[in-house]
């Protein structure tokens, strides 16, 4: 794509199918010979990563599906039977389990690159919108799954998330209750619903998959961006992925995998809540609902809002809004190092996200409420004035010549 | 070429009415896919039940099960109805009596909140506005709220003595369910 093959096919039957699939000249191409930048860090390392949580996810999700039971009667005490009974079960429920967590924290840490060094600017808009539907697919997929396990927690998580399309009574009486039963299936949560919760869990990391697809094709055609956040304008500049790059990913993906089993071995319910050994019960809702922890900066803009429906529009727009995030930043310079003002905000939205994140945890009551109002307040300032306006304001400082020159440490050269 | 507009021919006639019918025809197709997850026959079948009121003392509540869903029965007290009836209608977030047993327009005045003379038996769906928790206050020792009634633990909405919202980011008063009393202590739900 971006440059000319040197594929070279060495023997007889490489060229016959070379000639019918260039398949192994595609691998070559894109995997192996692909041009990219010199300077890449460790941030880098987290789309090799995130790719290895999918496998991982796919791969423990398709051995537990051969005993988990999607029936309302029978879901929690198949989990327990895997846990006890399967052979290995209790270690493929704990990796899938804490694999969703893994993953989640991985495409944290890549979208948070992305957003430091400018990843969605042109020419890589649709690049960064892929990796939005991917993330939203991500959403839905570990939401789905994590009601499958069908304790207290489960349950009440699908009625109050079924339940926000609800809101959309306030616009079209009726439509809301609707489209909520509709996706129940009945007059409440229940076996129609979980039933197909199951089934579409199965189906979206295939979607998945196919996104990131079209994401590694769309990132093949400008070539990576990286710290300087300037193109790669000579050879010097860029260097094959294999093996550089390979083992660059490699090295970050055995420290992860660390991080990973470690929770998987020493702390396989930290993440999780206690309420959801509790088997799912229609009449009794736990005295105090949490998400998974990767929603809670979410579940704390939808809290601070009192009205239900903008509550519900808040939740949605405050992911929405990532897909024009290439047009609100108006700054042509991509990476923060070089924008003086971008930078400290860029830091405070991440700790913004933290607050939220603390927040979704608590009760929405007093200072709680209060720092959580505030809090999504900023989310939304910072995507929809913030940055649009800071492209106009701030005057970036001065870049290097080329991604070698920044390498070699050769002086910058003044901002045009 | 160009410039030239030429009359439609009976290709394109049937170029148009073919892929109308193959749109339609697509369309029609999806229909049962998406028709297939409404609540089906034997959910729809789970119509109605029948209550004994007569064991429920005064100040006592119970909650059935109708349709999958809580339902809150509750004996209340003179005190409970007189605050519920010293209520200003100025002071209601939802000012719809929410009953399926009226009108839709009817105010949410205590009256419309019972059945006829029963003011001392309120019957509610239990389940918040909000986003669908099982408000708390069913229990002696429930937190009942500010107000006395129920309180959502899940997203802080308090409903007073009349189970009307009162505080809170729930959008309506809790669903009186239709229902009727088939004889002085037995009531029918559905």
């Amino acid at each position: 794509m971006a440059h000319a093959s040197s594929y070279k096919p060495n023997t007889a039957v490489e060229k016959w199918f070379d000639d019918r699939l260039p398949i192994m000249r595609l691998m070559h191409d894109q995997l192996q010979d692909f041009p990219t930048p010199r300077n890449l860090n460790y941030l880098w390392t987290f789309g090799g990563i995130l790719t290895f949580c999918l496998v991982v996810q796919l791969m423990t999700g398709i051995t537990l599906a051969m005993h988990y039971v999607p029936h309302e009667t029978m879901a929690f005490d198949s989990v327990e039977h895997i846990m006890r009974d399967v052979n290995w079960g209790w270690l493929l429920r704990y990796m899938h389990a804490n694999g969703a967590s893994m993953f989640f924290l991985a495409v944290y840490i890549h979208i948070a690159r992305g957003m430091f060094y400018g990843s969605y600017k042109a020419p890589r808009e649709i690049l960064w919108i892929l990796g939005v539907l991917i993330f939203l697919a991500m959403m839905a997929t570990s939401f789905m799954g994590y009601s499958l396990v069908w304790g207290q927690m489960s349950f009440w998580a699908v009625t109050v998330i079924t339940n926000l399309f609800s809101s959309l009574d306030s616009i079209y009486p009726g439509l809301g209750t609707t489209i909520v039963q509709w996706i129940w299936g009945g007059f409440s949560v229940g076996n129609p619903t979980l039933n197909r919760l199951f089934s579409l869990h199965y189906l979206l990391p295939f979607v998945i998959c196919g996104l990131v697809a079209l994401h590694i094709w769309a990132l093949h055609v400008p070539g990576n961006n990286n710290p300087t956040g300037i193109s790669i304008k000579t050879k010097a500049d860029a260097i094959p992925f294999h093996p550089y790059y390979t083992l660059k990913d490699g090295f970050a993906l055995s420290v992860f995998v660390v991080l990973f089993m470690a929770f998987v071995f020493y702390a396989p319910n930290y993440l999780g809540h206690p309420d959801n050994y509790i088997e799912a019960n229609p009449l009794a809702t736990p005295p105090h609902i949490v998400p998974e922890w990767y929603f809670l900066p979410y579940y704390a803009i939808l809290r601070a809002i009192p009205d239900k429906l903008f509550g519900v529009m808040a939740f949605a727009g405050s992911i929405g809004l990532l897909l024009f995030l290439p047009w609100l930043d108006t700054s042509k310079v991509k990476s923060a190092r070089y924008r003086p003002i971008y930078k400290w905000f860029f830091a405070l939205f991440m700790i913004d996200v933290l607050v939220l994140g603390y927040l979704g945890a608590k009760p929405p009551e007093g200072w709680y409420l209060i720092v959580g109002r505030l809090a999504t307040a900023y989310y939304f300032l910072h995507l929809l004035a913030v940055l649009p306006l800071l492209g106009w304001i701030e005057k970036p400082s001065a870049m290097p010549g080329s991604i070698t020159d920044d390498v070699l440490g050769k002086k910058p050269v003044a901002a045009k | 070429m160009a410039n030239k507009t030429t009359e439609p021919t009976r290709r394109d006639f049937m170029t148009i009415a073919a892929g109308s019918f193959a749109a339609v025809g697509g369309a029609a197709a999806i229909w049962p896919m998406i028709d297939q997850m409404n609540p089906d026959a034997s959910a729809l079948s789970l119509s109605t039940i029948e209550v004994d009121l007569a064991p429920i003392e005064v100040g006592q509540s119970i909650t059935v099960s109708w349709r999958g869903k809580p339902v809150f029965i509750r004996h209340r007290t003179e005190k409970e109805i007189e605050e519920a009836k010293a209520v200003k209608m100025d002071d209601l977030p939802d000012t719809e009596a929410r009953n399926d047993n009226l009108k839709d327009d009817a105010p949410a005045s205590d009256v419309n909140r019972v059945k006829d003379k029963n003011e001392q038996w309120l019957v509610l769906v239990g389940i918040c506005t909000h986003l669908g928790c099982i408000p708390k206050g069913q229990r002696v020792g429930d937190a009942k709220g500010e107000f006395g009634g129920w309180f959502c633990p899940c997203h802080g909405s308090h409903y007073d003595t009349a189970g009307r919202i009162r505080k809170g980011p729930a959008p309506r008063n809790l669903d009186v369910p239709t229902y009727d009393f088939i004889s002085e202590t037995k009531i029918k739900i559905g």
